[in-house]
């Protein structure tokens, strides 16, 4: 081997091309089953007072079943779980598209730290500072979105997405026009917009991409009338093209009485360009864990934010900072939709994000932008040098694309996931799209701002080396993968609500009795 | 899984076999296309195919199939036929066959390309009744040819997978490349041979459709949809799914049928049309309706079939002076709407039911799964009721409900500007 005569030569064996990746696999149990009687991971002494007797009512018949383990074994079995993981902080993370994966400086934890001792019902003024916090962050995503309230309550994006689905409820209702009960999205706009039309009780409508890719305007022009409450819609859309026409869409909805929300979980290509107001919208809202920089918390705690126009400020959810010139205080609104989360928010995040935009900057801001469109089209243009692998619409991108592998995989038999999987024996992933798949053996790649040219001719050369062996041992891919923690998993059992166990107890009963 | 996935066709796992799978080829299949021919049915113009240069493709096609199968699981076993509508494929693809000699007296080992005959189809399907998974390879022509003899055999009939090799191969019983048609095949016999409720065993019904090739030459096209085919269901498996979402396909059908029964208003009588989501309306509403014929349906008393299975003139009259709507579900792979396996509900029937006054929309309801759509690639739905003045009065967008309280708004034109275009 080539490796084997350099090494003689040099000290330190010079590294192939494509990395030797070997993912730890640690053949890991579940906590419950590591569990011991009577281990206990500290020994609390007796304490010196009489125990607190409850009341019959409120006192438990059994212990709850927690895991019983000694501190060293909790320890090792969480790191080696997180051994198990393609975090974004180990790999090229620019394919999980639309998800903006990006660097969380590490220095803004140590931030959100210095405030973990506080009480969320402490005194308003003994919280002045976190509260300005609030108060200045409120305002930068303000000026950033150019709507007249934000609302930093939210605990996820898709939180935000329901408490504007409720604000647009509640506009409507305050006006007189509950009647309203359609809502109107796109294929490519996040599903979120539609699951929470939905689940607030709205029928929603659907539009499909016209030829060109954009978001079909004359079937929008058929969809709105009486009975249309709000377009809720993104753009760039989950294709990273950008709708030109989105004013008119925006007009199209105001001309028939409804609203325009727009879903700017990932603001990422557009920061600082352009802004949801000037493009007429009422509401938009941010994932801040996407723009902002603050960590993907797989399942929350997030935090969103949802901006309005003056007109829907009344029905922002509760409570809101305010700031008199002097001092900082909390009121809710008077027409407020409620809490959509406990206290002020997710507090932690809103410190990580704004230590992170005030140390941006606002032209750090636009930098962020025009570099995450810089490396996306760079990313393009690598991939789109590999033979099998195109770009459906022949449309300029802004901050990802959604790819597809649809010749590769009509000469070879290997689809997409199959490839992304073969990936992960690389040391990085892919994730393909959302159902169903408009564009055929899909992937979505989103290089945002954080990842250099090497790492982007990495992950380029890497999905060539796959794409490659397709052609030669679509078997062997097929196969894949070989170097990673787990093999294919069978994914049938996730249409089974027999086999479903969201909690150990659930497993216990369905699997193990 | 779809929700119409059924059990194995055979409850019974297979530990002391292999899996034992078919192989029917259409030697001139594919002839007409490079010709500019626009298809091969008949012998005329398979003849004329090969006096300009055409050199019959699909057995060549048939055998990568095969080769794709045996990568995958070595050991199957292959059944097939003598001579170029098979055996030759098998050889090639280097799979130790068995060969059944097709009765009673076809034309014999057809030998060169050009002389088999749909009929020579049909006798190899009934030859190989016994296998596991019958693969054919051809185009649509040949689809309808399988389907008819899966016809003869009923309930013995094996499930069928299309290796495409066809001019038109519009129907959803093939695969996406022959490839594909392998490693479906190996996929299936994996479920099988693994027992009852493993992936990949079950099958699904794909539709079989197909133009007619003269009428398609002379710029008029007008397909038709036959009926369909028992399938492996591992196809949906196959492309692939993030985790999370699921539960999205098994949902559509019957969201789609909750949706149209909620929609329904007593005293309106419902022209259900052919296909399995409009079979699903009825089943939500407790009847038995047919599934390639046209049924009319109230709501009333929770649910009353006012006629099954109607004849044009039937239907004229039931919906005549009537508060009606008609509810038609779109062709997968093609978006027709009007005038494919549904010509009972003709022009002056929709004249009958929109002329009753109200908007077209609230008359007319268009149900397809998100995925129907998508498969459509952005292309309009068609209409083709045989009355341009109608198809042009339909032409714009139109709803199209696709799960409960949830549409789409989709173009829609007359089938013969989307095909001149």
């Amino acid at each position: 081997m080539n490796t084997a005569e350099s090494f003689a030569e040099l000290p330190v064996a010079p590294k192939p091309p494509l990395r030797r990746f070997h993912q730890a696999r640690w053949d890991e149990p579940i906590i419950f089953e590591l569990s011991a009687p009577g281990r206990r991971g500290l020994a609390v002494p007796e304490a010196g007072a009489p125990p607190v007797e409850l009341p019959e009512t409120v006192r438990r018949a059994e212990p709850p079943k927690l895991p019983e383990m000694s501190q060293l074994h909790v320890l090792r079995h969480y790191l080696r779980l997180s051994q198990e993981n393609l975090g974004v902080d180990l790999n090229i993370d620019v394919g999980q598209g639309t998800c903006t994966m990006k660097y969380s400086p590490k220095v803004n934890d140590r931030f959100a730290a210095a405030i973990a001792e506080l009480h969320p019902l402490q005194h308003e003024e003994t919280v002045q500072g976190v509260l300005e916090i609030y108060w200045r962050l409120e305002r930068m995503l303000a000026e950033i979105s150019g709507m007249s309230r934000v609302s930093l309550q939210p605990g996820s994006g898709s939180a935000a997405i329901y408490a504007n689905i409720a604000m647009i409820r509640a506009y409507h209702a305050a006006n007189g026009e509950g009647h309203r009960d359609q809502v109107i999205t796109t294929m490519f706009s996040h599903p979120s917009n539609a699951a929470c039309a939905k689940t607030a009780g709205y029928e929603v409508i659907t539009l499909m991409p016209d030829a060109d890719g954009y978001p079909d305007i004359e079937a929008l022009r058929a969809a709105v009338g009486p009975r249309t409450a709000a377009l809720m819609i993104t753009n760039p859309e989950d294709t990273g093209i950008f709708n030109p026409r989105i004013r008119e869409f925006v007009e199209l909805v105001h001309s028939v009485g409804g609203l325009a929300c727009y879903d700017q979980a990932n603001a990422n290509g557009i920061l600082g360009i352009t802004r949801a107001r000037d493009a007429g919208f009422d509401l938009c809202h941010f994932n801040l864990h996407k723009t902002f920089s603050t960590p993907h918390a797989c399942g929350g705690p997030a935090a969103g934010a949802c901006g309005v126009s003056a007109a829907l400020e009344p029905f922002l959810p509760g409570p809101v900072v305010t700031f008199d010139g002097a001092t900082y205080g909390m009121e809710t609104p008077p027409s407020s939709i409620g809490k959509v989360r406990p206290f002020l928010g997710v507090t932690p995040n809103i410190v990580r994000a704004y230590a992170w935009i005030m140390a941006m900057g606002a032209e750090g801001l636009r930098q962020v932008a025009e570099t995450a469109v810089l490396n996306n089209n760079y990313l393009m243009h690598k991939i789109l040098q590999i033979p099998g692998a195109s770009a459906p619409w022949d449309k300029r991108r802004v901050e990802q694309v959604r790819y597809s592998w649809q010749e590769l995989s009509e000469e070879t038999g290997v689809h997409s996931e199959e490839i992304g999987v073969r990936a992960a024996d690389f040391g990085v992933h892919y994730w393909t799209s959302h159902h169903p798949y408009l564009v055929p053996e899909p992937f979505t790649l989103e290089p945002t701002e954080s990842y250099s040219k090497e790492d982007l001719d990495e992950y380029a050369a890497i999905l060539a080396h796959v794409a490659s062996e397709a052609r030669t041992d679509p078997e062997f891919v097929k196969g894949a993968p070989y170097n990673q923690s787990v093999h294919k998993i069978d994914t049938t059992s996730l249409d089974d609500p027999k086999a479903w166990a969201p909690t150990w107890r659930a497993y216990v009963r369905k699997h193990l009795s | 899984m779809t929700s119409d996935v059924a059990a194995p066709r055979n409850p019974v796992p297979f530990p002391d076999r292999e899996v034992v799978v078919g192989l029917v080829v259409n030697p001139v299949a594919g002839l007409g296309g490079a010709a500019g021919l626009k298809g091969s049915d008949g012998e005329q113009v398979q003849r004329e195919a090969l006096a300009r240069g055409a050199t019959p493709r699909a057995g060549e096609r048939a055998a990568r199939a095969v080769r794709a199968l045996l990568a995958r699981r070595p050991g199957t076993r292959v059944v097939t036929v003598p001579g170029s509508m098979g055996e030759h494929s098998a050889r090639d693809a280097g799979a130790p066959c068995v060969l059944v000699r097709p009765s009673p007296s076809s034309s014999a080992d057809p030998g060169s390309a050009g002389a088999t005959t749909a009929r020579d189809t049909r006798r190899a399907v009934l030859a190989l009744a016994d296998v596991d998974l019958l693969l054919f390879a051809g185009g649509d022509g040949t689809a309808r040819d399988v389907l008819d003899a899966v016809r003869e055999l009923g309930d013995q009939a094996p499930p069928v997978l299309g290796i495409p090799a066809g001019v038109k191969v519009y129907s959803g019983c093939f695969a996406v490349s022959p490839a594909a048609a392998g490693f479906l095949a190996a996929g299936y016999a994996s479920g099988l041979r693994h027992g009852p409720g493993t992936a990949g065993a079950g099958t699904v019904e794909a539709e079989v459709v197909d133009l007619d090739e003269d009428r398609y030459r002379q710029g008029l096209v007008s397909p038709r949809l036959y009926g369909s085919l028992r399938v492996p269901a591992a196809r949906a498996a196959l492309s692939g799914r993030k985790s999370g979402s699921s539960g999205v396909v098994p949902a559509s059908v019957e969201g789609i049928a909750r949706e149209v029964v909620a929609r329904m208003r007593p005293g309106v009588r419902y022209v259900l049309g052919p296909g399995a989501t409009t079979q699903a309306v009825g089943r939500e509403l407790g009847l038995t309706t047919t599934l390639l014929g046209v049924d009319v349906v109230e709501a009333d008393d929770g649910g009353v079939l006012v006629a099954g299975d109607v004849s044009e003139a039937e239907l004229f009259a039931l919906v005549t002076g009537r508060e009606a709507v008609v509810v038609l579900s779109v062709i997968g792979g093609q978006g027709f709407v009007l005038g494919r396996g549904n010509q009972q509900v003709s022009p002056r029937v929709i004249d009958a039911v929109i002329g009753c006054g109200d908007a077209t929309g609230r008359r007319l309801l268009v149900l397809a799964t998100p995925q129907k759509l998508a498969a459509l690639r952005g292309r309009p739905l068609l209409a083709d009721s045989g009355d341009e003045g109608l198809d042009r009065k339909l032409t714009g967008h139109v709803q199209v409900i696709t799960g409960y309280r949830e549409s789409t708004i989709y173009q829609i034109c007359t089938a013969s500007e989307e095909f001149q275009g």
